[in-house]
């Protein structure tokens, strides 16, 4: 399978620049995903690889053949649409098999390769039907599966999940994974979906405004964000933001903000600091634990109020406000807080994310 | 009770005046004239001192080698008009159903002819066709090639009416045509694309197949209307020559006017409204055969 790079790719309507300069290597048989939130150019970019955008400026590589100016056709691509985009006056078998038909191929080969996607996914018993006589999950998998049976080297999705409901789109999520064990191709997929990014790709490129924020493993932007908006946007509930100042007291450095003062010593990189002392402290609701009455050992400590407790089943999350910004905090329901309590909380020093205020870049 | 009988009664009273025009209008000229088709009635005649003869100015109608012919011609006229705006009307709109600079104004140009006056048309056409200051045989002549008998030969009349009606009338399946195409489902276009589709192939294999039920009922509304054409074919031919030209209304006009048999005219036109009648209830039941379908569908999806 090839790999796919992106040479200082743009893309413009008009004046408007959408796609800012984006550089990118996508490894061979790797699940990339893109995300951010709508209209950041995630789809747009897709389009582009799939030939339905032209591209402005830049090239996209297969194996460092250029395919920017191709014709869909000759790009090894197939394609999975939001709304799965399916012609409604052919049943299942002939919308699997449209792209083979025009391509000439023998009866019996397309035959074979439909039944056997077909097979895969479940979709034998409908082969004769209409995509009006399909409710939307399996409209889902007969897209899937026209992608499929043309056997290109890269699958391109396009939130192909977001017209599922809420319960339809868990179980197709879980699908899509074990379907990629069995198929050995790359595929790009896009979604808006900061879950479905962290569970179904091995790598993700979080996109904003037309940039790529940050790209790496899961893990990787969940652990180590690079900026504050890759911090907020990954992660549910999303990451608690809070301004503070830097001040170095006795040999160890500080940070200090309305109602807490945090010690930050496990700063690595501390000449990156920004001089003002101006920053924004990360941290992750989960990050967040109940201190025990009496234990006066814990250093970084925060006493909030709680304004609203949101049972979740064995997880709640309760709701604060600190100097106007809200502050959400996972705990195990156990605890039985209740809204109006002030709770005390402690953070260890390496969940403590800090953030430049100006650049917004994170300071590891 | 008495309240409820009259709340139970509003909605009749509202309707009432609407009735009342509807049937004056509309069913009593109706009636009047399937009573004429039953009389040998004379215009020197009222109404009530005319012959009833039954059916036969029907049955006469059958034996009648004029109206055969003009209905013949009427046929031949509306088939083929309509046949000919569809191909064109439709391969205008799958060519330029894009985005290029100036579209929208050549779609108004394209629409101009529909909204000319048909008597105007005529008279323009009949100019256009003269046979010695005409445009087409002055260019035919000064391109050295012989003038045609646009409008004097019996072949080439039917030639010309034909002409001019496809000018008139292949912008109005155009605009319905261009319409349909332009609410067609991109995504579904550009999966042909990602598929292999060309330009040809998307036309044919999608485009086409998906503008089905607005191209059928097209076609019936077009065939309804050629079936009635009078004043450009009255301007440009009168009928002539001989009956080449002589399509019904026209016939049904001269029986009237120049025969004077009112009731043979009657049934020419009780003739006609079946005619146009059948092709109306084909359309109203494709509609309904169409949305059957899509009930039927969309019950077997949920249950599926």
């Amino acid at each position: 399978m090839p790999v796919i790079t992106f040479k200082g790719l743009k893309k413009s309507y008009g004046p408007v620049e959408v796609i800012h300069d984006i550089d990118l290597v996508m490894e061979d048989n790797e699940f990339t995903v893109f995300v951010g939130p709508s209209g950041c150019g995630k789809s747009t970019t897709l389009r582009m690889v799939a030939g339905l955008e032209s591209v402005t400026a830049g090239q996209i590589l297969m194996d460092g053949k250029e395919i920017s100016h191709l014709e869909p056709i000759d790009r090894d691509i197939a394609m999975v649409f939001q709304d799965y985009a399916l012609y409604p006056h052919m049943n299942v078998e002939k919308n699997m098999s449209f792209g083979l038909r025009l391509a000439k191929y023998p009866k019996a080969e397309i035959s074979k390769r439909v039944n056997s996607v077909a097979d895969m996914l479940g979709l034998k018993p409908l082969l004769h039907r209409k995509p009006g006589q399909l409710s939307g999950g399996q409209r889902q998998r007969v897209a899937m599966g026209r992608a499929l049976v043309r056997d290109s080297s890269t699958l391109l999705m396009d939130e192909p999940l977001s017209n599922l409901d809420a319960k339809l789109r868990v179980q197709m999520r879980a699908e899509l994974a074990i379907m990629r064990e069995k198929i050995d191709k790359n595929i790009i997929y896009v979604t808006h979906d900061q879950v479905e990014a962290m569970t179904l790709g091995d790598r993700i490129v979080v996109m904003q405004d037309g940039y790529i924020q940050q790209h790496g493993t899961p893990q990787q932007l969940f652990e180590t964000p690079a900026n504050k908006f890759v911090a907020g946007f990954m992660g549910m509930p999303p990451m608690n933001f809070m301004d503070a100042m830097l001040v170095e007291e006795s040999g160890s450095l500080m940070a200090n903000g309305e109602g807490f003062s945090f010690q930050l010593n496990t700063l690595k990189n501390k000449h990156h600091l920004p001089a003002s002392g101006e920053v924004i402290l990360g941290i992750r609701p989960s990050a967040l634990t109940p201190a025990l009455a009496g234990d006066d050992s814990i250093e970084n400590t925060l006493t909030l109020p709680i304004k609203i407790c949101e049972y979740a089943g064995a997880l709640s999350v309760l709701i604060s406000e600190i100097k106007g910004s809200r502050v959400s905090i996972e705990v195990d329901s156990k605890n039985n807080f209740k809204a109006g309590d002030n709770i005390k909380f402690s953070v260890k020093p390496s969940d403590v994310y800090v953030f430049d205020r100006n650049t917004e870049l994170a300071i590891y | 009770m008495k309240s409820a009988n009259l709340n139970k009664m509003t909605p009749y009273f509202f309707i009432a005046p609407a009735g009342v025009v509807l049937a004056l209008g509309l069913l009593y000229p109706i009636a009047y004239m399937v009573y004429a088709s039953f009389l040998d009635w004379n215009p020197s005649q009222l109404i009530g001192e005319a012959d009833w003869v039954g059916f036969k100015n029907y049955s006469n109608l059958w034996v009648d080698e004029a109206f055969k012919e003009s209905m013949w011609v009427t046929l031949k006229f509306a088939f083929i008009v309509v046949s000919i705006e569809i191909v064109i009307g439709l391969g205008l709109a799958l060519l330029l159903d894009r985005n290029i600079r100036g579209i929208s104004a050549l779609r108004t140009i394209f629409i101009l002819p529909m909204m000319i006056a048909p008597i105007v048309v005529g008279l323009m056409w009949r100019y256009m066709y003269h046979p010695s200051v005409g445009i087409f045989n002055r260019t035919l002549k000064d391109l050295g090639f012989e003038s045609i008998p646009w409008l004097s030969d019996s072949t080439w009349s039917l030639v010309s009416i034909i002409i001019a009606d496809v000018w008139q009338w292949t912008p109005f399946i155009f605009i319905l045509c261009l319409a349909a195409l332009q609410s067609l489902p991109r995504s579904t276009l550009e999966a042909a694309r990602i598929d292999g589709a060309n330009a040809w192939q998307q036309a044919l294999y999608i485009k086409i197949p998906l503008m089905m039920p607005v191209l059928i009922v097209t076609l019936l509304l077009r065939l309804i209307d050629a079936f009635k054409v009078l004043e450009v074919i009255l301007v440009m031919t009168n009928g002539g020559p001989g009956l080449s030209t002589e399509i019904m209304a026209l016939r049904i006009s001269r029986t009237a006017s120049e025969f004077r048999e009112l009731g043979a005219a009657a049934a020419m036109s009780n003739y006609l409204l079946m005619m146009l009648l059948l092709l109306t209830i084909s359309m109203f039941l494709y509609n309904k055969f169409v949305e059957q379908r899509r009930q039927k569908m969309l019950a077997l999806a949920e249950g599926g």
